[in-house]
């Protein structure tokens, strides 16, 4: 069978781009027709051998893909039960971002698209689509928030290595968010010749589906490696949640195994109750924002509320409308984690994994400790945690925060 | 028929086309927003655009961002905005009014509540720039049941089936992007907009207006020649902040205004119908 994107999991979404009330398409006019186009390019793509034996051939021999499963006994030691980590974080560029760039990049190819453009927030999705665009010669250019071009210094000069132009966005709260509304202008007025390869599965149809396709690669592998480790399927997933994407890649092709508990970990920041935090699931309401409809941070007016969080990557008030959908319909849970809780799960990891995680990652490993608190791991219990992604773009907070 | 279809063919049965004016609710305050709208009226211009600002305006240029921000800033929500409208409204009663906004703060607002307030301050139009026509069934019904104009965007990158399906949902007018791209102020009129145009009125007997980068008379006159109407945002946005505190700034926007509108009166009798 030439689809290998997808299993059938899921008929969600609808050909609109639905998720029950959530996501949909909310741009301005101007894009629909790309965006059309996009769909149609992407449907046939699924659908077709040749392109699917392109990209998983450079999964393979260009990412290193696929990645382990690796039992980390020592975190195991500390919070219980069997604990897995699924290596992301050793992708080549160094997070699981390249798996959808690397497919968006293919389909752009296949569009004729001249230019491409990218938001990013720690940087992670930057690189691994100035990677694609330096290994297809397209021309790219990548917004980011100014504050995250201080914070991600090692990141931005990779883009730049690469060929990449890097914009410092100044409007607004100068992180993703900002960037993703500078990105998206630029779409609107250069549609024509250039493809927005959005880094998450948030946005206008078929964004949120297309980018959970390409990224379900984890999850595919992931069961396939717990079946063959441990003759058995998980427990629990747990996983970081920003935007969304390398949560649903893992959680997807467990969709339908109901006995799997699907867990995101949202970034509580510097506390829920402070209001200063990135958590639209836990603490948000539903709303449209950048696309589509979803949980959103925001105010009475329905203006969207700065949000903060430690991990650039997090740092963003919105999420991908499947989350939302998998939220309200009880598929999946949510808890969030706040800074100072992450910090402690990165040196943890470091300590004794010998493995530095990316400050988002580091949310998914804190929860490990509150799913213990709550008893909600004992001996046998089997639990995978999506390694997202490597944290030496991390390295100047981390010392600045830890006083290494 | 609505108050701004009625308008249009009254300006074109004068051989005039419709100038529409876009301001900011509350930038630089409310008071000068309802003092402006007069001037705005006096100096002729048909119908105003009344911006309620949303914090992520990803439709819109420098100009409107960072009005739309300013407004935020001094305290502006939805209904603070409709109040304002209501202001203008009476003040200029003849002024026939739309409001441009994005979904989220009506969402939030309640679709119901939105439209009936609306209506209720004299609201004649709605343009809600991120709601595609596939996602807005319930806003076109309580759009109908207040008897509010639902206006849509068209772009030059639309095909004809989307031309064709999204002149069924318009009221009012058709809002015809000029280029592809944000709002704000450029140097021409693109080349292809004439050809837009008469794509798009293959489909509707509706007055077709152009907005997005229109900023001089002479961009004025020269898209009156083809269209039934013009919009003119982020040059006058940017004109009332850099005046915000010059005491003639009501003169300056009248002047300006009155200028614009020169463009539409000179079309020759031969466009009329």
């Amino acid at each position: 069978m030439a689809q290998v994107f997808t299993s059938a999991a899921s008929a969600l979404p609808d050909t609109q781009g639905h998720f029950g009330p959530y996501g949909g398409r909310y741009v301005p006019e101007t894009l629909v027709p790309a965006l059309d186009q996009l769909a149609a390019e992407y449907d046939a793509a699924r659908n077709d051998a040749t392109f699917a034996a392109t990209y998983n051939n450079l999964l393979k021999n260009y990412v290193g893909r696929a990645t382990p499963l690796f039992h980390a006994e020592r975190l195991s030691q500390e919070f219980g039960g069997r604990i897995y980590l699924k290596r992301e974080d050793l992708c080549h560029t160094g997070a699981h971002k390249i798996n959808n760039a690397l497919g968006q990049i293919l389909l752009a190819v296949r569009m004729g698209k001249q230019r491409i453009i990218a938001e990013t927030g720690a940087g992670q999705h930057g690189v691994a689509t100035a990677t694609v665009c330096a290994r297809f010669g397209l021309s790219c250019d990548i917004y980011m928030g100014e504050e995250d071009v201080e914070r991600q210094a090692l990141n931005v000069a990779r883009m730049r290595l690469m060929g990449a132009r890097v914009i410092p966005v100044s409007s607004g709260t100068r992180t993703l968010k900002d960037a993703t509304n500078e990105a998206m202008r630029d779409w609107v007025t250069n549609v024509r010749t250039t493809h927005y390869i959005i880094g998450s599965v948030v946005g206008p149809h078929p964004y949120p589906m297309m980018v959970r396709d390409f990224q379900s690669v984890i999850g595919r592998e992931a069961r396939e490696q717990v079946l063959a480790q441990e003759g058995r399927l998980p427990d629990m997933l747990v996983a970081c949640v920003g935007g969304g994407s390398n949560s649903m890649g893992l959680f997807y092709p467990f969709m339908q195994d109901s006995t799997v508990q699907l867990v995101g970990v949202e970034a509580a920041g510097l506390g829920i109750s402070t209001g200063r935090h990135c958590a639209p699931l836990t603490a948000g309401s539903p709303g449209v924002f950048q696309g589509s409809a979803s949980y959103l941070i925001q105010d009475d007016d329905g203006q969207v509320a700065p949000s903060h969080s430690i991990s650039a990557g997090l740092d963003y008030p919105g999420v991908g409308p499947e989350h939302s959908w998998l939220k309200d319909s009880g598929r999946a849970e949510y808890g969030a984690v706040t800074d100072a809780e992450a910090l402690q799960a990165l040196k943890l990891t470091a300590e004794r994994e010998g493995i530095i995680v990316a400050l988002e990652t580091a949310h998914a490993v804190a929860y490990l400790d509150k799913l213990k608190q709550s008893g909600r791991i004992n001996d046998r219990t089997l639990i995978i945690v999506n390694c997202s992604g490597r944290g030496d773009k991390d390295m100047n907070t981390v010392v600045r925060e830890l006083n290494l | 028929m609505n108050r701004i279809t009625q308008n249009f063919n009254t300006l074109k049965a004068r051989g005039e086309h419709a100038l529409i004016c876009f301001m900011t609710a509350g930038d630089p305050d409310i008071d000068k927003t309802v003092e402006l709208a007069s001037s705005l009226y006096d100096a002729g211009v048909d119908a105003l655009e009344l911006g309620i600002p949303f914090s992520d305006p990803l439709a819109d240029g420098p100009s409107i961002q960072a009005s739309s921000q300013r407004s935020l800033d001094s305290g502006m929500t939805a209904h603070k905005a409709l109040q304002c409208a209501a202001r203008i409204h009476e003040r200029v009663p003849l002024l026939p009014l739309v409001l441009m906004t994005y979904y989220n703060p009506v969402l939030r607002y309640g679709m119901t509540e939105f439209a009936r307030d609306a209506a209720a301050s004299g609201v004649d139009g709605v343009i809600i720039t991120d709601l595609t026509p596939e996602e807005s069934a319930e806003w076109q019904h309580h759009a109908q049941v207040n008897q509010l104009a639902t206006i849509y965007l068209l772009a030059p990158t639309s095909t004809d089936d989307r031309v064709s399906s999204v002149c069924k949902i318009c009221s009012g007018f058709v809002y015809c992007v000029s280029r592809t791209g944000v709002t704000g102020a450029r140097q021409d009129v693109p080349q292809d907009l004439k050809d837009t145009i008469s794509r798009i009125r293959r489909y509707t007997d509706l007055p077709i207006a152009v907005g997005f980068g229109v900023s001089s008379p002479e961009h004025v006159k020269a898209i009156s020649a083809f269209a039934d109407g013009v919009v003119v945002g982020s040059s006058l946005v940017d004109l009332i902040h850099n005046n915000r505190d010059n005491r003639d700034l009501h003169n300056v926007a009248y002047e300006y205004c009155a200028s614009l509108k020169a463009g539409t009166r000179t079309v020759t009798a031969g466009s009329q119908q």
